[in-house]
């Protein structure tokens, strides 16, 4: 396979998803197969053609900068899975053993 | 008509309520029966909302005898698919990580829904946060084909395709990322819209891929479409994306379908090697009554339109692992608490939240994303979607529409592709390219094929929403498929 397995496992890192063994094998095996079909897009002579990110021309949208009433902080936290009324709680997150 | 109305299509259904015939309360009534002996066997919808939608609907009679009078949806029943927010209510896109998530504030379209009077009656069984073409990649549960239940009813909205198709309620709100109202209406005999991007507002659509992510109606016919896309389109200051532009009175051009003079084209590439024969001989039966209507058939070249399933699957899977990332078990959905470190409650909450398909194109799209790989995929991608865009800008030279089978084969069988991801991406293959080109696109049913439907694909130059649905308009007067409810045998197989 053209793509290494230590690649797929980095990604996952990436992408902050945990997969177990036998996803990472599968994974490997499907993400292979589709960038196998995607390598096509190299047959298609692309010298001088402008990347085009979104159909839609209208760039950069402008309003005044004006407070305006939001969410509530009540509301903003009513679904947190851990909060202390005020903030979002989350684990520690110093003494990570420098992993990214 | 009590007991029958949900017969009715929107249009004809509206008018029988603002001429008093039939109550609100009883078109809604109509509607929850309808759903309650047929949802066990079809599985479309995630929850139905009986209760409020009698309680809103009594209130709309209410407001009716005070003399008042109702907005241009008044008291037709309608089916939001699970990925909009209502507020108050669990929007869960069929994913196991917002399984119990109620959205905090109402999405533009349903607010213009329910400000038009209409009442929700149910939210709808989509593949998981929209990835998918057969809702086989819902964490919940698989809506059957109301044609014939051993068969997908086509995704990600085939929740909605299969609600209305079986007569839950005559209109229904997808949305559309690569074919996904297009595919499951063609699926399902019904029609599906997806509006040129920008059109309708997105604020409240729980993103997939922002430059490819549309909302539009399912419907039972053209004129109930055009009457729900002139309800909810139109500039929404809150969508950033969305254009400065009003729909106008589509229903009326509609009504007016007269295609004389118009130029059909018909692109070479969207006859391949792999379409089903009995699907490609229908849908060029189709095309040719197109000149009976007086209009002019072209062939045109799309010459990029191989590349548009490869295009798709790195821009759609590089945005959705960028808007995906917000699911991180903090803010709001399934958290998973046990363990010690951040970056463990962000894996393990993912882990335990995504499925397989949301799993696999996150991967796919942060690879293709990341360091060393972004020239090589994600920009090379986006240059062949220009050139895929192109194509068509050379193509509305010619013509005028361009029309294509909506896709290559008949509602396939459920379980035959779910484990092959790429046999399930080709089957957008025709949707696809409207989406990344931003084009409006409907899909019409054209004929039945074995006792299953098949849909023809109309499209057209950007914001020519109107003229679309009136060229799809004046095909359907040819057709006799229109305003028909699918059998919807209850026994599963």
């Amino acid at each position: 396979m053209a793509l290494e397995r230590k690649e797929v496992e980095h990604v996952a890192l990436l992408a902050r998803l945990e997969l177990s063994e036998e996803e990472l094998t599968r994974f490997h095996r499907q993400l292979d197969n589709i960038l196998g079909y995607v390598e096509k897009l190299n047959e298609a002579d692309t010298s001088g053609v402008e990347p085009l990110a979104h159909a839609a021309a209208s760039g950069n949208v402008f309003r005044e900068d004006e407070v305006k009433p939001s969410l509530e902080r009540a509301e903003a936290l009513a679904q947190a899975p851990d909060s202390d009324g005020w903030f979002f709680r989350v684990p520690r997150i110093i003494d990570m053993g420098g992993e990214l | 008509m009590a007991g029958d109305s949900w017969k009715l299509g929107a249009v004809e259904l509206a008018a029988a309520i603002a001429g008093k015939k039939i109550s609100c309360r009883q078109a809604a009534a109509d509607a929850l029966a309808r759903i309650e002996a047929l949802e066990p066997g079809l599985k479309a919808l995630m929850r139905s909302c009986g209760d409020e939608a009698l309680s809103r609907a009594a209130a709309l009679d209410e407001r009716l005898a005070r003399g008042g009078q109702l907005g241009p949806l008044g008291g037709v029943p309608v089916v939001l698919k699970d990925n909009l927010c209502w507020a108050g209510h669990v929007t869960s896109c069929s994913s196991k990580i917002l399984e119990s998530y109620e959205a905090p504030y109402t999405a533009t379209v349903v607010e213009r829904l329910l400000a038009a009077d209409a009442v929700v009656v149910g939210q709808s069984n989509m593949d998981e946060f929209a990835m998918g073409s057969s809702t086989e990649n819902s964490a919940f549960q698989t809506t059957r084909n109301p044609w014939d239940v051993s068969r997908a009813p086509g995704g990600s909205s085939g929740g909605s395709a299969a609600a209305v198709a079986a007569g839950y309620a005559p209109l229904a709100l997808g949305s559309d990322t690569g074919g996904s109202i297009r595919q499951p209406a063609g699926f399902c005999g019904i029609v599906g819209m997806k509006p040129t991007y920008g059109s309708v507002s997105r604020y409240g659509l729980v993103a997939f891929s922002s430059s490819l992510d549309q909302i539009g109606p399912l419907t039972r016919s053209v004129a109930d479409a055009a009457l729900f896309f002139q309800t909810i389109a139109g500039h929404d200051a809150k969508d950033s994306t969305s254009a400065k532009w009003q729909p106008g009175d589509v229903l009326s051009t509609v009504r007016a379908a007269d295609v004389r003079g118009k130029r059909f084209g018909v692109p070479r590439e969207y006859f391949i090697e792999g379409m089903e024969k009995p699907v490609e001989a229908a849908v060029r039966a189709a095309i040719a009554r197109f000149k009976n209507l007086g209009g002019e058939i072209v062939e045109i070249s799309l010459p990029h339109s191989g590349y548009a399933v490869a295009v798709y699957y790195i821009v759609a899977t590089a945005e959705c692992s960028s808007n995906l990332a917000r699911y991180d078990g903090v803010h709001y959905g399934l958290s998973s608490r046990e363990a010690g470190d951040l970056v463990g409650l962000y894996s393990r909450t993912r882990r335990a939240g995504f499925g397989a398909e949301v799993k696999r194109r996150i991967m796919l799209g942060t690879y293709a994303l990341s360091a060393g790989y972004y020239d090589a995929y994600y920009l090379k991608a986006l240059k062949v979607r220009a050139l895929v865009k192109r194509d068509f800008d050379r193509a509305f030279e010619k013509c005028d529409y361009v029309l294509g089978p909506t896709s290559p084969t008949v509602p396939f069988k459920l379980g035959e592709r779910i484990d092959d991801p790429l046999a399930m991406y080709l089957s957008d293959i025709f949707t696809i390219s409207t989406n990344l080109a931003g084009l409006p696109g409907v899909s019409v049913p054209c004929a039945m094929v074995d006792g299953l439907p098949v849909g023809m694909q109309v499209i057209g130059r950007d914001f020519d929403d109107a003229g679309v649905l009136a060229a799809a308009a004046a095909f359907e007067k040819t057709a006799d498929l229109a305003g028909r409810v699918a059998p919807a045998k209850a026994e599963v197989a």
